[in-house]
């Protein structure tokens, strides 16, 4: 690509992505005193992670059985509360060894 | 200023910082996020060079915006030479819930949060500081969510350029599972809340219920974008939660705060 158009879609992109993060962080500072706007405040960072999470998750592998094995892992660790690491590496590990089995799966 | 912040001016400044939690504090709770970006960036690293994209560029590229969705978007434009509004557009819009936890962490920090240091903080706020930083029993001071930033960006790049050196000689199957991870640490930083707050638990079961409705109904699929779908899940989801909660488990930890 040449250097100019991308440094051009490079600029665009990240300004652009800096004041979405920075004007509401930078200009929004007063205590939110309302239980009811609070609560929402409170609520939308899991209510965004859940929806990221679904139904992506099933199709971050191209196999919907690795996947659920991966989904599976990673909810019962979560569910223990293990630390964030050793969720994402388990589902990483289950994801490999049901990719593994399906494999030998095929073979037979 | 700088000099300053880093030498105890008055007397406040040292509860003020043991309050909004230390760096090294931070560091520690950013080594997991770290390593996590670390295999997810690789995947990108992949995608953006399999985009047209150099080595060089597509670490430019994590390096400035540090965010997974908006960055595949990005990409993706970039490569079919689509116009700089709909770049701008696609960023605002897959990004926004970027501007709605800014808003929420705003309610969380402590009075070391002056305007340079958010100016400059706010480049670092993804989903997963996000979520450690509001999971936090303290405020959340600048030295703190500085530290805590450090090793995700610093994983956020390293993997995008391993990736783009070396996802060609990684098997196919192996770069697939990786990409499991990200969603692990989504996971991660949902299911402990929700196991402790039923209104946490029936906010996240119908922010998923919606999001596959707008991906498995057709009509909707073809007529709302993926990075819509998240906002209008996540803003119906948390209304609800709003509106047909008591909110007084919430309370408790205001009071501490």
């Amino acid at each position: 690509m040449n250097i100019t158009v991308f440094l051009t879609y490079l600029f665009v992109m990240a300004f652009t992505t800096y004041l979405v993060r920075a004007l509401p962080f930078t200009l929004f500072r007063k205590k939110i005193t309302s239980k009811r706007i609070k609560a929402f405040f409170d609520l939308i960072p899991y209510t965004v992670l859940s929806a990221m999470t679904f139904p992506a998750i099933l199709y971050a592998t191209g196999s919907l059985p690795t996947a659920c094995a991966g989904l599976a892992v990673a909810l019962v660790l979560s569910f223990f509360e293990k630390s964030l690491l050793t969720v994402a590496v388990g589902a990483c590990v289950a994801t490999l060894a049901a990719t593994g089995v399906m494999m030998l799966i095929q073979m037979k | 200023m700088a000099p300053e912040s880093d030498v105890k001016i008055q007397d406040t400044s040292v509860p003020a910082a043991k309050n909004g939690g230390t760096f090294h504090e931070g560091l520690k709770d950013g080594l997991a996020i770290g390593l996590g970006y670390l295999s997810v960036s690789f995947s990108f690293g992949i995608l953006a060079v399999s985009s047209g994209l150099s080595w060089w560029q597509a670490v430019l590229v994590s390096l400035t915006n540090i965010t997974s969705a908006g960055q595949v978007a990005g990409v993706g434009i970039m490569s079919a030479s689509g116009g700089l509004i709909e770049m701008m557009i696609s960023q605002i819009v897959i990004n926004l819930r970027y501007s709605l936890m800014a808003i929420s962490l705003s309610q969380k920090t402590d009075r070391s949060m002056n305007t340079v240091k958010r100016a400059l903080l706010a480049y670092g706020l993804t989903d997963e500081i996000f979520g450690v930083a509001v999971s936090k029993d303290h405020e959340v001071g600048s030295k703190y969510f500085f530290g805590l930033t450090v090793l995700p960006v610093t994983g956020w790049v390293t993997g995008t350029l391993l990736g783009a050196i070396l996802g060609g000689i990684f098997p196919e199957f192996l770069t697939n599972a990786l990409a499991v991870g990200i969603y692990g640490m989504f996971i991660s930083i949902v299911i402990p809340k929700a196991k402790h707050s039923r209104m946490v638990m029936a906010c996240s079961l119908i922010a998923c219920t919606i999001s596959c409705l707008l991906f498995y109904v057709p009509w909707l699929k073809s007529h709302i974008s993926s990075g819509f779908a998240v906002i209008i899940a996540a803003v119906i989801a948390a209304l609800v939660g709003v509106f047909c909660f008591p909110h007084d488990d919430e309370g408790e930890k205001e009071v501490a705060a």
